[in-house]
């Protein structure tokens, strides 16, 4: 069974990137582009991982991350933080609520996708 | 015809009787129940006025003057009036500074000056002499007359020094038996008291004799004198002349019943209650009418019945009850004219002696350090030693004026000479009452010149006549000048002798004490006692005397035992603490201490000595007001530092919480700009990391369809646009908010400038499908502004519009106006609208409206703020109207050039 991806970012060019590499991977993507609608889909799609940006109007990265670890059932799920605030403050806050990883933005897609796939084993 | 023996005999037994009632009332006042404590003593005391000098010299005057025998009881009577404002007012300054004689009253008022009481003291000394001698002339005289004996004989068997050492005698035994703080006999007042009722009495039986029993009562008896031609001119009463001599005597007696050294003696210092002096207000009076009603009648009686006789009219009360066979009524007359010279010598001897020791010997005791008198432990022997040597010397000078000068003239003469002597005192005394700006400076001038003054009108004269000194001055004038003529000073002849003296010696005293006083300066402890003197009533009594410096109670005990006795000494200090609620233990040498020890003292041996004594004990000198006030000053100025170092401390604070303020702003301030770069880097890296992220994907998948590839490509283009895009207007906005950027202004017409804007943005609104309107009015004024700029915010304004309609529905419409002073640019698009709430937030930075990621606006997010900037620069304002599902209009003013062509003369201005 393919491993499912959930990419939440409002940035519509970031997310065509974002979607072509986990496309690439074979993995079942869905995209949130606000964080109301990401938490809809963590609950519906339960995905296994997901690609959280920090900067999302109705509900931030940060509340959307703090919302996963608060849910047993998505114990499981990794969370991928990107953002384009670098600043050491919002990395450990990051990492804090319970974050996988913190990536700034700009990103490299080939340490991007390593990270990935070590997270999903695949 | 007693004989001499048996008149002196009795004569002794009257005085040895008063002595009786002198010692009796000591003793019931020793123990508490004062005999003298009510107004009819104090009255009758006060009449101690009335001596020899009423009981035979007035019926001598009026033997030759008629009632010019009068003025100088018309001028006690008018002062008794004034009893309750101006005596009352020198008891109340007296007991407040335990002064005891009007040498003491006029050196404590002058700065406590040792020198100006010693001063008074001579002058009343060298004044009274005549008076003292009068009353020796009057009793010796009298006792010969009753005798029957010649009465100028040898020194041995003269009779009046006899009597003048006998009444030094008695004046001894009354006045100095022991030393008082408050130098108050008790025993003498009650005697002088009933002295006075005798002469009273006596005066009164022979005036009763004489009308009723003589003649046939007043009506006969004046009908008679007008009869006879000498007397009838008696009995007119004013005379031109008269009336200036009049106005002097009355003068002259007024100072007189206040300033001779007895009246003040029985009047100040040795009242026990202001309120007597109510009552000694009619009571004097009514005495003095009393002892004088007879005197005319008497007078009249005398020159009738002794007509073409040589009988001294001195003697008619004497003589006409023994011309009239009735000796008895003599001896009463003679006990009365004893009476009236045994008073007044007993008080004004004491008073002078008191003046002498505390004024003149003592003070130059002290001064002599060999004597050492300060380390004496006991001086009271001293000091009533020194007293009864003075009363006996001042008997003697009495007696040797009287025998040297006496002869030449009547009693009434002799007495007004004195009078004038201590009249001197009356420019002073009135100042000390009333004129704080009286010195001692100026009291000495006063005093110095109006005694000179007096000395050669009246006193030198007085020894001239009788042979003592040479008549040359009086009747030449001083080396011969004329104007120097004692008796016709400055060729002012015609005058009374009397009133020619008081008329150059007032002027002479008052004006030197006037002019030295306003033209001097007065010294601290001068100004200081003028204040407690001036304002005794007004004040609690503590005058602002000082003491600085150290002493122990010990010393202070030791100091007061010496002159008063170790039992007086602790009892003055049992009653200060009583007085302020101490144990006599926990008493200190504080400065009211030493005051009251100071005032004490000054009560047994003067204000000045007193202060001297005191000083040596305390280490250091009382401070005089001068010092006070510059304690003051400094004190003041203390305070002012302090208050001016409060107001800088406030001041500092204020300053202080400023910057505290201004530090949290600061702080804020660089949060914000924290949080402003960080917001710009996410900004600039949200298209980079598009652009990256699609360029590494393009060139590790080479195997992707074509149509992806360009896709990716397109954005990756596009994103770099956009980014650099947002660099720009990033720049441009940081260029405008800082004031860096450039500004070209010109004057265009607006209406152009939409055209041109509009003709740019064809191709979108075509591709969109939105139609575009606009609106142009006839004229439009001329706007002068920057067009780049300005072409910058209308192309923001459309593009915004055009990407809030919906396609191929809307409609964009622009609208010119022309308002008042400024021209209206409105863009009305028929879109989505903005929320009210989001108004302005549209108009911050890197804000845009639109929440999905489908609404999302292609733009920077900074155009408005720019375009609100840029208007606002060239003096207009940007806003917009909005409601959800209603569209937006977005308006901007600009001000027409006219009008900033004013505005900005009016900045240049």
């Amino acid at each position: 069974m393919s491993k499912k991806v959930l990419i939440a970012d409002d940035e519509a060019n970031i997310v065509t990137s974002l979607e072509f590499l986990m496309e690439q991977c074979g993995f079942d993507v869905r995209v949130a582009g606000n964080g109301r609608e990401a938490l809809e889909l963590l609950q519906s799609f339960r995905p296994d991982l997901v690609l959280l940006d920090v900067m999302m109007p109705e509900k931030n990265g940060y509340e959307v991350c703090q919302a996963v670890r608060a849910d047993p059932a998505l114990a499981d799920t990794k969370i991928v933080m990107l953002s384009a605030k670098g600043r050491d403050i919002e990395v450990a806050k990051g990492l804090e609520l319970g974050a996988d990883a913190y990536v700034t933005k700009p990103f490299s897609t080939r340490e991007l996708m390593a990270k990935v796939k070590e997270m999903l084993g695949a | 015809m007693l004989s001499p023996v048996a008149i002196a005999a009795i004569s002794a037994l009257y005085l040895l009787a008063l002595f009786a009632i002198a010692y009796w009332a000591d003793q019931r006042a020793d123990r508490g129940r004062s005999v003298i404590a009510n107004p009819f003593v104090y009255s009758l005391s006060l009449s101690v006025y009335a001596t020899s000098w009423t009981f035979y010299g007035s019926v001598g005057r009026a033997a030759s003057d008629g009632v010019g025998f009068l003025p100088i009881y018309i001028g006690p009577t008018l002062v008794a009036c004034l009893f309750w404002v101006v005596l009352r007012k020198m008891v109340r300054i007296s007991k407040v500074n335990r002064i005891n004689s009007i040498a003491d009253f006029i050196g404590a008022r002058y700065g406590k000056s040792g020198g100006l009481a010693a001063l008074v003291a001579v002058i009343a000394v060298i004044g009274i002499v005549p008076y003292i001698s009068l009353q020796l002339k009057a009793v010796s005289a009298s006792f010969a007359l009753l005798a029957h004996s010649e009465r100028s004989t040898p020194l041995i068997v003269d009779n009046a020094l006899w009597v003048a050492l006998l009444l030094a005698a008695f004046a001894i035994l009354f006045g100095t038996r022991h030393l008082d703080a408050s130098e108050r006999h008790e025993g003498m007042v009650a005697a002088i008291a009933f002295e006075s009722l005798v002469k009273l009495g006596a005066f009164l039986a022979v005036g009763v004799f004489v009308t009723f029993g003589l003649f046939a009562g007043f009506g006969d008896l004046f009908a008679r004198a007008a009869a006879d031609p000498r007397t009838a001119a008696l009995l007119v009463p004013f005379d031109r002349v008269r009336f200036s001599d009049w106005t002097w005597l009355v003068l002259l007696s007024m100072f007189a019943v206040l300033l001779l050294p007895r009246q003040f003696q029985v009047a100040v210092v040795e009242n026990v209650d202001e309120r007597h002096l109510r009552h000694a207000s009619w009571m004097f009076p009514a005495y003095l009418f009393a002892i004088n009603v007879f005197v005319l009648p008497i007078a009249l009686g005398g020159l009738l019945v002794f007509q073409g006789t040589r009988v001294d009219a001195d003697t008619f009360v004497l003589a006409l009850p023994l011309a009239a066979d009735a000796p008895l009524l003599a001896l009463l007359v003679f006990m009365g004219g004893l009476s009236a010279a045994t008073g007044m010598v007993i008080v004004e001897t004491v008073a002078l002696a008191t003046m002498i020791s505390n004024d003149l010997v003592m003070p130059a005791l002290l001064r002599v350090r060999a004597l050492r008198i300060a380390e004496r432990p006991d001086l009271t022997g001293l000091l009533l030693g020194i007293r009864r040597l003075a009363i006996v010397f001042i008997l003697l000078l009495g007696y040797a004026y009287f025998r040297f000068a006496g002869e030449a003239y009547a009693l009434v003469a002799i007495g007004l000479i004195s009078f004038a002597a201590v009249a001197q005192f009356a420019p002073a005394m009135l100042g000390a009452l009333y004129w704080k700006d009286g010195t001692r400076a100026g009291t000495f001038a006063g005093l110095g010149c109006g005694f000179a003054v007096w000395a050669y009108t009246l006193f030198l004269p007085s020894l001239a006549r009788s042979g003592w000194l040479p008549h040359g001055f009086v009747e030449n004038g001083l080396f011969g000048l004329a104007w120097l003529k004692p008796y016709a000073l400055f060729g002012v002849s015609g005058l009374d002798t009397i009133t020619h003296a008081m008329m150059f010696s007032m002027l002479a005293n008052a004006g030197a004490y006037v002019l030295v006083s306003v033209f001097g300066r007065a010294g601290g402890a001068e100004q200081a006692q003028a204040v407690a003197f001036v304002d005794v009533f007004r004040g609690d009594g503590d005058a602002a005397r000082f003491w600085r410096g150290e002493t122990t109670v010990t010393d202070l005990r030791a100091l007061l035992a010496r002159f008063l006795g170790a039992a007086r000494a602790d009892e003055t200090l049992a009653a200060y603490a009583e007085r302020r609620g101490l144990t006599m233990a926990a008493l200190a040498a504080e400065p009211q201490l030493v005051e009251h020890v100071e005032r004490t003292l000054a009560g047994a041996i003067g204000a000045a000595s007193a202060r001297v004594m005191v000083a040596s004990v305390v280490k250091e000198e009382a401070i005089g007001l001068e010092a006070v006030m510059d304690i003051l000053d400094e004190t003041s100025q203390a305070i002012a530092t302090s208050k001016a170092l409060e107001e800088k401390r406030r001041e500092l604070e204020a300053a202080t919480a400023e910057l505290r303020a201004a530090n949290e702003r600061l702080q804020e301030l660089d949060r914000m700009k924290d949080d402003f770069v960080s917001t710009v880097s996410h900004e600039l890296r949200t298209p980079l990391t598009s652009i990256r992220a699609l360029a590494e994907i393009l060139a590790d998948n080479p195997g992707t369809p074509e149509a992806k590839r360009q896709r990716f490509v397109g954005i990756i283009l596009k994103e770099t646009e956009r980014l650099t895009r947002l660099i720009n207007q990033m720049l441009d906005l940081a260029k405008i908010e800082s004031g860096r950027a450039e500004w070209h202004a010109e004057a265009f017409d607006l209406g152009e400038l939409v055209h041109e804007a509009e003709g740019s943005v064809d191709a979108l609104y075509r591709e969109k499908g939105v139609r575009l309107e606009t609106e142009l009015p006839e004229e439009l004024p001329a706007v002068r502004a920057d067009r780049d700029r300005l072409m910058q915010v209308v192309l923001n304004l459309l593009s915004n519009a055009v990407k809030f309609c919906a396609r191929d529905r809307g409609v964009v419409r622009v609208r010119l106006m022309a308002e008042a002073d400024r021209v209206r640019v409105d863009v009305i698009d028929n879109g989505v609208g903005i929320a009210p709430e989001h108004h302005e937030r549209i108009f911050e930075k890197f804000r845009q409206v639109g929440d999905t990621l489908t609404d999302r606006p292609q733009g920077t997010g900074l155009g408005l703020p720019i375009s609100r900037q840029i208007v606002r620069h060239l003096g207009g304002e940007l806003w917009v109207e909005s409601d959800v599902g209603r569209g937006a209009t977005f308006s901007f003013t600009l001000p027409v050039a006219a009008t900033i062509a004013r505005s900005r003369a009016k900045e240049e201005a």
